[in-house]
């Protein structure tokens, strides 16, 4: 699903984000990225959406090249992944449905099918109750879960979540880790950024560490999944 | 963990279904709803802000009525000329030394032209006559050793005339040699057009600076448009709208401003015309003229409305390409 070979990030200005960092995530996989701030996380997840374009290297991204793609391409890759933010990034002038559905009208769905997906991503996070409400009534746990319903409606190949949990306390991280294991279990692969070391531990899933721009270990998961 | 979370995943999230599977039917469809969403948006967006919106209709219907007004007046004045042009008539001044029965064989040939309604005769005797008695310098003309008037003949031309057509006869009486000078006695008509031409000059100089404000007004209303909608401009565009998709409702607000604003320019004009339209008859009245003031027609109107809409799109369009091409994710 992700190919990195030999990719680097230089900033303007000289700050080496990626150094030479190769990497392969297959489809169905779940991985996490790991390291301290400035290792590298944030740009990496950048470059799979084209938020930023890599300085060297070759990357694939669900079978395109993304090093050709043409600007106008880009909104269509990134209609293909779904991403989860820190800080959810929930639009607060509108209700929890239309944020939810926002990735449905990009895409150009029928109202009734939007009607339909939105309602099953809400059931699926648990807040179909909440849909009429607008986000700021919501607490942070169940905000990051409108994010991940708003990731996931549109049935993305692949979900990004960059550090999903950093503003919830454990058992709500626990409880949004598990929500993202189960898209995983039917296929979505998903790769998140986290520096919560004991919950990715907890996980068992194949992890990867970042340092100073380089992938300096690999660990495989519990279930053998990762290559 | 709660316990929706536990359940089987409902088939509409199950993996498999892509957006592929939207045809091109879908796609185009999906197109015209969001420029009738967006449409409609917008202006929902307008109108709950009434005051700040009307500010901004105003500026513009503003700068298009001063235009408009000034037009309506020149094309006012112009019929005003064009109706008093009626009967225009040519003094044509012959040498001195024309003798009568050559003057009036002159005359008579001048009147079978088609432009010529009929003409008299004016010898230097009977104007100096007629001189005497309306100058009252009787005594000092007494005293002059010859005539100093020149023979004259005085055409009346048939009505409907164009300013052109009696600057040509007039060139072709000059050409003949027995005629000395031909006065037209509408040359406060063709001074009034050359003013006329100038007016319009400048109301077209002045539309275009107008229409260049108007340009930057809905710009710079767009600009803070778009800086209040920061965003949801970048939340669109992480989850894949394209920059046309972000670009729609900003480029709708823009018209709606420049459509409002026509609108309302021509509300302005009308009111203008209204309250001129009673003292324009009193004083049309007075010169015994039925003049009325024209309004402005349906085509102007249209052409307005058109040209202010075409105006506000554009000045969104500008404001969008300078400020949403800065606004990328990060």
């Amino acid at each position: 699903m992700i190919q990195f070979l030999n990719v680097s990030k230089r900033y303007p200005g000289g700050f080496d984000a990626l150094s030479n960092l190769s990497l392969n995530i297959d489809a169905g996989e779940m991985v996490f990225l790991t390291g301290h701030s400035g290792a590298g996380k944030s740009t990496l997840l950048k470059l799979i959406m084209l938020m930023e374009r890599a300085t060297r290297g070759q990357m694939v991204v669900g079978g395109q090249n993304l090093n050709k793609m043409p600007r106008r391409q880009i909104p269509f890759l990134r209609r293909q992944i779904g991403v989860v933010f820190q800080n959810h990034q929930l639009l607060f002038d509108r209700t929890v449905f239309d944020n939810v559905a926002l990735p449905l009208m990009i895409a150009g769905f029928e109202p009734r099918d939007i009607g339909r997906r939105v309602r099953a991503a809400l059931d699926k996070v648990g807040l179909l109750s909440k849909e009429k409400l607008n986000p700021v009534a919501l607490s942070g746990g169940e905000q990051q879960r409108v994010g991940i319903a708003r990731a996931v409606v549109n049935k993305p190949p692949l979900l990004l979540a960059d550090e999903p949990t950093g503003n919830l306390d454990p058992e709500l991280s626990a409880e949004i880790m598990k929500l993202l294991q189960q898209f995983n279990d039917v296929g979505v692969t998903v790769l998140i950024a986290s520096h919560d070391l004991t919950l990715i531990e907890r996980m068992g899933k194949r992890k990867l560490t970042l340092e100073g721009g380089q992938l300096v270990a690999d660990v495989p998961g519990l279930g053998g999944e990762a290559a | 963990m709660s316990q929706e979370s536990q359940k089987a995943l409902p088939d509409a999230l199950s993996r498999g279904a892509s957006l592929k599977q939207l045809s091109l039917l879908n796609l185009w469809r999906s197109y015209c709803r969001h420029h009738v969403s967006s449409a409609r948006d917008s202006l929902n967006r307008l109108l709950r802000q009434p005051l700040s919106s009307l500010m901004t209709c105003l500026v513009v219907a503003i700068a298009l009525a001063l235009p408009q007004v000034l037009s309506v007046a020149v094309s006012n004045i112009d019929q005003l000329g064009q109706s008093w042009q009626g009967r225009p008539s040519l003094s044509v001044y012959l040498h001195h030394n024309v003798k009568q029965p050559v003057a009036e064989k002159l005359l008579i040939e001048l009147e079978q032209q088609e432009s010529v309604a009929e003409g008299i005769y004016i010898s230097p005797s009977e104007a100096l006559q007629e001189f005497e008695a309306h100058s009252g310098f009787a005594d000092v003309l007494g005293q002059l050793e010859r005539n100093p008037l020149p023979p004259l003949l005085q055409l009346s031309l048939v009505e409907q005339l164009s300013l052109e057509q009696v600057q040509s006869l007039q060139a072709n009486l000059q050409a003949r040699p027995e005629v000395e000078q031909v006065d037209v006695d509408l040359q406060w008509l063709q001074r009034l057009q050359q003013i006329l031409a100038l007016g319009r000059t400048l109301i077209w100089l002045l539309s275009g600076l107008l229409a260049l404000g108007v340009l930057l007004i809905v710009g710079n209303t767009i600009r803070l448009a778009i800086a209040a909608r920061k965003d949801e401009i970048l939340v669109t565009k992480t989850l894949g709208g394209t920059n046309a998709f972000v670009r729609r409702p900003f480029l709708y607000t823009g018209l709606w401003y420049g459509l409002l604003g026509g609108a309302l320019a021509l509300l302005l004009t009308e009111l203008c015309l209204f309250a001129l339209a009673g003292p324009v008859a009193k004083l049309a009245g007075s010169y015994g003229s039925d003049f009325l003031l024209m309004g402005i027609s349906w085509f102007d109107a249209g052409f307005l409305l058109l040209a202010s809409s075409v105006l506000g799109w554009l000045g969104a369009a500008l404001a969008v390409g300078r400020h949403l091409a800065a606004i990328e994710p990060k």
